[in-house]
């Protein structure tokens, strides 16, 4: 980059090792797709044909890919000046896009491993609208330091209320320790799954699908088909592990939460590919505890930002820009989401309003339903073909039922709401249990839904829509009058207006009030 | 003595003032008749043309007919019980709903758009939906069958108070 007398004036390149990338990228993807290709050529020609073939196809894409990332980096300036930032890219079709510096809320840096071996970084500028790539700037890739200088530059407001002290600098540093939460999500058995599917699929690249089921099927020789399906199960359960702890560490190391001094929170993580995510405090409408089942049982939790547009990333879904905690043991976590929030007690870790014991019926049917659907459809087929499947029926409904009670009652107790201060907390979920701390003033409407079951049980469901995080958050099943007396105290003004007092029933009424 | 039934009765939604257009319950017959001719239509000619399963299209399309019917009997009425809406000059209030009631509330003060459509079935009975949206993704308020004129009034009254707001409305 050619230095010029005002950097913030100028119309600016991307870096120009970018070709470089592309071209490392492509020849790697070029690569992985040709090995099966010439293998499966072989069979119809000579080998060096097919070798010939893919080779000239592989030059191909990584000559022309480069070729057009050469001509994306001609044309492709950047500048970020006193009132706009704006990126020019596009051969044919200029495409200008330009984004107000006031209205910016967010600059993320990423870089894979052949960025960072290249000391370059990948800068997406967002702003606070959903309104999905129209808002977001991109420029890939630029140096890493000016990335940084891009970041401060764009980020750093004067803030006219000085940030208190004991909150500022890191907030969390990561401890190695909390890798043993990593097997205990719901990734592990999904990469278990992935893995037998991806032995299974390269295989049959090699045509040798049939041999593996074989060999396996040797293996198992003198073990019965049950055993043989535990074993390939628990293998299955074991590389999974396996995957989960490696993601984990790829994901979450060097992991740091800090809060700059321009009013902004700041998580970088990444052992290869190294990520900087920087979420506005002003755009903060809240936290969010996340604890799966696995995670729960281990006393953990996750901690996710509740704001106002967030950066949604497709291509990469593990790169959550929301989570600002892996998980934690359970009171780091409380901790951490209180400093966030620039409070001294965790609005998350408040006692909660408990709910109706309507609520409690209504998810014992619900569960009960769900587990006997399955019993019943078994056992009608039983009757009608084989007594087999009654049998089946059985079994189900002796490990279905219990289990769909226990879940049921967990639910039940996981519901609960509040007012801690300036926040609404409202918690559910029993497989995947939330606790959203949200700010008061941040609600912006409410929703109240009734069915006619509800009705009958004296329950309703409250939503508090907001701008930020999924938009709404519910509380399921709360009572009918406390539930709606909750709603108006927790923002004030807004339901009052719309409430009338009915027939109180009973003296006691009046002394009953929500915690706060 | 807090016991759960003595709150019960604590508060209560009162509903919004004011019905909607009673137009709309013709409106609403109107739908549900085309929604249900065209199935039941569509079945009745598959069925005189195909012999083979000409007692079982038929069957379908007289259930399809016969619920169509009770549906087109039953539900606008009721819809139009139910069917309320309230502007304040802090808040927008609306019932929806049958089976599923919904009371939504936006203030004011987070409204971010307010849009007048019209389909055109309810250009022939003189009908418009209002929608007032804020800037959460799920809280979108929609007034059906309002009067075109009372809608057109009612937008641009919204439309003046919310521009006088200050603010991003989030």
């Amino acid at each position: 980059m050619t230095p010029v007398p005002d950097p913030s004036e100028e119309w600016r390149r991307l870096d120009r090792r970018t070709v470089l990338v592309t071209a490392a990228v492509l020849t790697g993807v070029a690569g992985g797709a040709g090995l099966p290709t010439v293998l499966g050529l072989a069979g119809a020609m000579p080998l060096w044909r097919a070798v010939t073939w893919v080779l000239a196809g592989a030059a191909l894409l990584v000559g022309g890919g480069a070729a057009a990332d050469y001509v994306r980096w001609r044309r492709t300036r950047y500048r970020v000046g006193a009132e706009r930032a704006e990126l020019r890219t596009g051969l044919l079709l200029v495409k200008r896009r330009s984004l107000a510096r006031e209205r910016i809320r967010s600059v993320d840096l990423t870089a894979h491993p052949l960025l960072r071996v290249l000391g370059l970084v990948k800068v997406r500028i967002g702003t606070g609208e959903n309104a999905g790539g129209e808002s977001t700037l991109e420029l890939d890739p630029v140096t890493k330091a000016e990335g940084e200088r891009l970041r401060r530059e764009l980020l750093d407001r004067v803030r006219p209320d000085a940030p208190d002290s004991p909150h500022d600098g890191a907030l969390a540093v990561l401890d190695p320790g909390w890798i043993r939460y990593a097997p205990a999500s719901f990734v592990a058995p999904l990469l278990g799954g992935a893995a037998a599917g991806a032995v299974m699929q390269v295989s049959e690249w090699f045509g040798a699908q049939g041999e593996v089921i074989e060999w396996i099927g040797d293996r198992f020789q003198d073990t019965s088909v049950l055993g043989m399906i535990v074993v390939l199960v628990l293998l299955a359960l074991l590389a999974g592990t396996v995957g989960a702890l490696g993601l984990w560490v790829e994901m979450w190391w060097n992991y740091r939460l800090e809060r700059e001094p321009g009013g902004t929170l700041r998580v970088r993580r990444g052992l290869f590919t190294a990520r900087s995510i920087s979420i506005e405090e002003r755009r903060l409408r809240g936290v969010e505890l996340v604890e799966p089942l696995g995670v729960r049982m281990c006393r953990a939790a996750r901690v996710d930002a509740v704001a106002t547009g967030l950066v949604k990333d497709d291509e990469d879904k593990h790169a959550d820009h929301k989570t600002l905690l892996p998980p934690a043991p359970r009171d780091l976590a409380d901790r951490v989401a209180a400093q966030v929030l620039r409070e001294s007690e965790a609005p998350t870790g408040a006692p909660l309003t408990a709910h109706p014991r309507a609520a409690r019926t209504r998810r014992l049917r619900w569960a009960l339903g769900s587990a006997l659907a399955p019993v019943a459809v078994l056992a009608v087929l039983g009757a009608a073909l084989t007594p087999v499947l009654l049998y089946a029926a059985a079994g189900c409904a002796l490990v279905l039922v219990p289990l769909a009670v226990l879940l049921a009652l967990d639910a039940y107790r996981n519901l609960g709401h509040g007012i801690t201060g300036d926040y609404l907390v409202t918690r559910s979920g029993t497989v995947r249990r939330t606790t959203v701390a949200l700010q008061r003033g941040g609600v912006i409407g409410w929703t109240v839904k009734q069915s006619s079951f509800q009705r009958r049980a004296g329950v309703l469901t409250l939503t508090a829509t907001t701008a930020a995080g999924e938009g709404a958050y519910d509380i399921h099943d709360a009572g009918e009058g406390e539930g709606l007396a909750f709603a108006a105290e927790a923002v004030p003004d807004l339901l009052a207006p719309f409430l009338k007092p009915t027939g109180v029933r009973d003296a006691g009424v009046e002394t009953r009030k929500t915690r706060g | 003595m807090t016991g759960e039934n003595a709150i019960r009765d604590e508060v209560r939604l009162r509903p919004p003032r004011n019905a909607v257009d009673e137009r709309a319950v013709t409106w609403w017959r109107t739908q549900l008749l085309l929604t249900t001719t065209v199935p039941v239509v569509v079945l009745g000619v598959l069925g005189a043309l195909l012999q083979p399963a000409r007692f079982w299209l038929l069957l379908t399309a007289g259930a399809v007919a016969v619920a169509g019917l009770a549906a087109t009997a039953f539900f606008p009425a009721w819809w139009f019980r139910v069917h309320r809406w309230e502007v304040t000059e802090d808040a927008v209030y609306v019932r929806t709903g049958a089976f599923w009631q919904e009371w939504r509330i936006a203030p004011m003060s987070r409204i971010q758009t307010v849009d007048t459509v019209r389909g055109p079935l309810e250009q022939f009975f003189r009908l418009s939906t209002v929608t007032v949206t804020t800037a959460s993704s799920k809280g979108a308020i929609r007034i059906e069958g309002l009067d075109h004129q009372l809608a057109a009034d009612l937008a641009e009254r919204l439309t003046r108070i919310t521009q006088d707001t200050p603010g991003d409305a989030t």
